[in-house]
């Protein structure tokens, strides 16, 4: 669904239909999609706030079209493995929950959006053509979680700049709400990696860019904050430094990560 | 330049005691000299916006300054936190923990340097921080108040996305709110390990959407851990 077009539409036959959009409130939106609302009105607000003529902007509509296919991948990944059987105790309920949540984030996005079916999602293969064994190797399974959740992180983060239009303050806050939920998967699929492994450099926070695959961690080694070198910064360790920060990626660098693992 | 860093920033200063304020004069400056250069620092001076209020409050300032200087409370309250957790650890700290806690207390510290010397002399002062309530020899007071801080922290740099104008801030909040995110992950599964608590249902509602909490929320929440009276009046409102 296009909420363009429809407005167009709805222009044709009322000709000040667009001089009333802009007479809706922000503030009559923010209360009625407030975030204490239960899940199962979403539909019904979202519907309640078209009828209130509000509408976001072109460049937050593909970001939302953007975080749906990586939701989409993610879902699948978590839905697929939980259903294998190739999570191991004692980390079923952790993959359990952050499936749950990836589940959530895609009906979120696609009420957001107008959709009600799953034409928007990609078809996935999780072992591109039988190289990666995810659903039979838990290690396989950990690995791509971890780089998974660390690049939805990124990837949301990279987008926060395109919600700042007025018009799309609701959908800021819900992106950075979804982008804290990712970074809590993260932390704990790296913890959980960490511990298969046995290897406690593998922190819940990126140090450097160490980490594979190496694009999913490409410029995470980054000590210019706000057009300041921090190198040093409190007498910390370079470690610690680039920890401390989490960068973004870009759409175009979000895409080639997840290109192939789209059939 | 790390080595010299590190000798003009002693351990034992700015670490134990955060309130003395120990400033890096010579991180300040190349700051100071390279925000001048770049410009990405330049902000608006607003002198008067920091000076304390007639009843001794501490004034956070107006706009994308005044949302600065309150990420940078809270910032100086967590680091405070861990520096008194990481001086007097609490009886059985696991090898595991102490790593955790170690690199936090160190991200926090370096939010809090970073805040300092991005926002130059409109900074607001070292906060007294005031942990009276939390006994510092207990696992559970210790792990348990790292868990509300970090979550707080979270909640905080959410709620407080829209309020800021420059796309540079924002970005840089998001860079340090997934941060807090994957602390308060890590905090909440030393708790109750691999257990769903890391993204609890106490957090994380039927959307899978996170904590969100605006300043006028937020700053309540913290006033019983700091001595000073924060001045919020001039943030930016929702």
């Amino acid at each position: 669904m296009n909420i363009f077009k429809i407005i167009d539409e709805i222009q044709q036959v009322d000709g000040d239909a667009v001089e009333r959009l802009q007479h809706a409130t922000r503030r009559s939106f923010m209360t009625k999609f407030s975030r204490s609302m239960a899940a199962a009105a979403v539909p019904t607000a979202m519907a309640a706030v078209f009828n209130k003529a509000y509408a976001f902007t072109p460049g937050a509509i593909d970001v939302l079209k953007f975080a749906l296919t990586l939701e989409y991948l993610e879902r699948d990944f978590y839905d697929m493995g939980n259903k294998s059987g190739v999570v191991k105790d004692p980390y079923k309920a952790v993959f359990q929950q952050i499936g749950k949540h990836e589940y959530q984030h895609v009906e979120f996005l696609k009420t957001a959006l107008g959709i009600k079916d799953e034409s928007m999602k990609p078809k996935f293969d999780f072992t591109q053509k039988g190289a990666l064994d995810p659903f039979t190797n838990f290690d396989t399974f950990v690995f791509l979680s971890h780089a998974f959740e660390d690049t939805g992180v990124r990837a949301y983060k990279g987008q926060a700049g395109n919600l700042m239009a007025k018009e799309d303050e609701p959908l800021l806050d819900y992106a950075l709400q979804i982008h804290s939920v990712e970074a809590r998967h993260a932390a704990k699929a790296r913890e959980i990696l960490s511990m298969i492994r046995n290897k406690p450099e593998i922190k819940p926070w990126i140090t450097r860019d160490e980490g594979s695959p190496a694009a999913v961690y490409a410029g995470e080694g980054n000590t210019v904050q706000g057009g300041v070198d921090i190198t040093g910064i409190g007498g910390k360790s370079l470690d610690a430094v680039t920890e401390a920060f989490d960068e973004p990626l870009t759409k175009d660098q979000v895409l080639a990560i997840a290109m192939p693992f789209i059939a | 330049m790390n080595k010299t860093t590190k000798e003009l920033l002693p351990a034992n200063t700015s670490e134990e005691n955060p309130v003395l304020d120990v400033v890096n004069r010579r991180f300040f400056l190349r700051s100071a000299g390279l925000a001048a250069a770049t410009g990405a620092f330049v902000m608006q001076s607003c002198i008067k916006d920091h000076d304390l209020g007639p009843n001794g409050a501490v004034n956070l300032g107006t706009g994308d300054v005044g949302i600065l200087n309150y990420a940078y409370a809270l910032e100086q309250l967590e680091a405070a936190f861990y520096i008194q957790v990481m001086t007097t650890p609490f009886v059985g700290m696991t090898d595991k923990e102490r790593r955790f806690l170690t690199d936090i207390r160190d991200h926090e510290v370096i939010h809090r340097e970073f805040f300092k010397a991005a926002l130059g002399a409109a900074a607001i002062k070292g906060l007294s921080p005031n942990f009276t309530t939390i006994d510092f020899n207990s696992r559970a007071s210790v792990l348990g108040t790292a868990k509300v801080f970090e979550d707080t922290g979270v909640s905080a740099y959410n709620g407080a996305g829209i309020l800021l104008e420059n796309p540079v801030y924002l970005l840089l909040a998001g860079k340090i709110v997934s941060v807090e995110a994957r602390h308060a992950s890590i905090i909440r599964d030393l708790l109750n390990p691999n257990t769903p608590d890391f993204a609890g249902d106490d957090i994380i509602d039927g959307n899978g959407l996170d904590l969100l909490k605006r300043p006028s929320q937020v700053l309540p929440a913290v006033a019983p851990f700091i001595y000073d009276t924060i001045d919020a009046s001039g943030l930016p409102k929702p």
